[in-house]
């Protein structure tokens, strides 16, 4: 599932904005990115031992009291690393890939960083794509052609939808800042 | 050497700039579409390219020489020579009949008429607009008449084809088609294009894609 492997770069992302708690990043991330899919608890703490593993977060000061909610995240280099390129990174140009682009432009305004930027970059990797598409398209027969085009009709929409959020950036901006 | 070029160009009308500093390079050949939102420029930037518009500021070049700086009549001598027009609709001149319409710039270059009419027929049947010959354009479907343009626009082998939205008025399908025969005929002669176009789907037949926004052209996107 597309969404899933979003959810650890997702946690990383908020904790990048700060130190946090599993039970604070679960309230994170279900009020902007769950989309009415509240986050298990057993996901967040099995997804914050893989980033304790893989040495992108490290475990903060530990606060009295018993359980592990109680253990503050923080971020490291190399998760800092990770964030920045997976949000610099166009997403393959396919369709139905709104849950993603849509986790990575909040995100990216949440951390202050150039969301419209990586709109151009994916708005360059759907246009690349779509040039294949009606190479097939214009070479092929009308299988070909019917193929190619429900890809086609697809990006566009995706290409819509980047340039209405292109063009709301300041206002979801400053909603998701808050 | 490029084929067109703006460089750096600046336009406002009046108070309200156009363009702030738009730069593209389109090599010989290439089909370029240059795509952006309402407003954002891009049909100024083709006018300035093409000669139609002088900039207020800095250049335009055309095969190795600079076209911004030559007289309003050299500019006209210039269109008429060595570009090719398509726009969104309605250009067809209706006391013609359809072959009349395609021979026009060959006319207008001093092409004897049977010359000029026998240089125009080959284009209905490479356009697939065989038996159109003798209609007038009020005979003529939105896609049969922007065909007929399309011929027109390429009839003299001009250096340089500018195209504003030419499928704009048609339905998906139609608009398709015409991209289809713009870009196998365009390729067949070699002409260098430059093409308007908000629609993503007509923009994906061209070689490249530059987006202009707030009167610039936006190098990062170029894809």
């Amino acid at each position: 599932m597309v969404f899933g492997m979003s959810v650890p770069m997702t946690l990383l992302g908020l904790l990048e904005r700060e130190p946090s708690h599993g039970y604070d990043l679960k309230r994170d991330y279900d009020t902007f990115f769950s989309r009415g899919k509240p986050l298990p608890f057993g996901q967040v703490y099995a997804t914050l031992s893989r980033l304790v593993r893989d040495g992108k977060i490290v475990v903060g000061e530990v606060e009295p009291g018993v359980g592990p909610e109680r253990k503050r995240y923080v971020i490291t280099e190399r998760g800092a690393t990770e964030v920045e390129s997976w949000l610099t990174e166009p997403v393959e140009a396919e369709p139905n890939l709104q849950t993603v682009l849509f986790t990575k432009v909040v995100l990216a305004l949440m951390l202050g960083r150039p969301a419209e930027e990586y709109l151009d970059i994916q708005r360059a990797t759907h246009l690349r794509r779509m040039k294949e598409l009606t190479e097939i398209k214009r070479a092929g027969n009308l299988v070909d052609t019917m193929l190619a085009d429900h890809g086609l009709f697809h990006l566009e929409a995706d290409l819509h939808w980047i340039d209405t959020t292109a063009a709301r950036l300041d206002a979801l901006a400053k909603e998701v800042r808050g | 050497m490029t084929a067109v070029e703006a460089r750096d160009v600046k336009l406002s009308f009046g108070e309200t700039p156009a363009l702030r500093g738009a730069s593209v390079a389109v090599e010989p050949g290439e089909i370029v579409a240059v795509m952006g939102p309402s407003g954002s420029g891009k049909s100024t930037l083709l006018h300035c390219l093409a000669g139609i518009l002088v900039p207020d500021a800095g250049e335009i070049h055309f095969d190795g020489h600079r076209i911004d700086t030559l007289s309003e009549h050299r500019r006209s001598v210039l269109r008429r020579d060595r570009f090719g027009f398509v726009f969104q609709s309605g250009q067809l001149v209706p006391e013609l009949t359809a072959e009349e319409n395609v021979a026009l710039p060959l006319l207008l270059n001093g092409v004897k008429r049977a010359a000029a009419l026998k240089e125009a027929r080959p284009w209905f049947e490479r356009l697939d607009l065989a038996g159109l010959e003798r209609r007038r354009s009020g005979e003529l479907s939105g896609g049969q008449a922007q065909r007929v343009a399309l011929a027109r626009g390429l009839v003299a082998r001009p250096g340089a084809l500018f195209a504003d939205e030419p499928t704009g008025a048609l339905d998906s399908l139609t608009g398709e088609q015409v991209m289809d025969l713009l870009v196998s005929s365009a390729r067949e002669q070699g002409t260098t294009v430059v093409l308007v176009t908000h629609d993503a789907r007509v923009a994906a037949y061209a070689d490249r894609q530059v987006i202009v926004r707030d009167g610039k052209v936006n190098a990062l996107v170029s894809a």
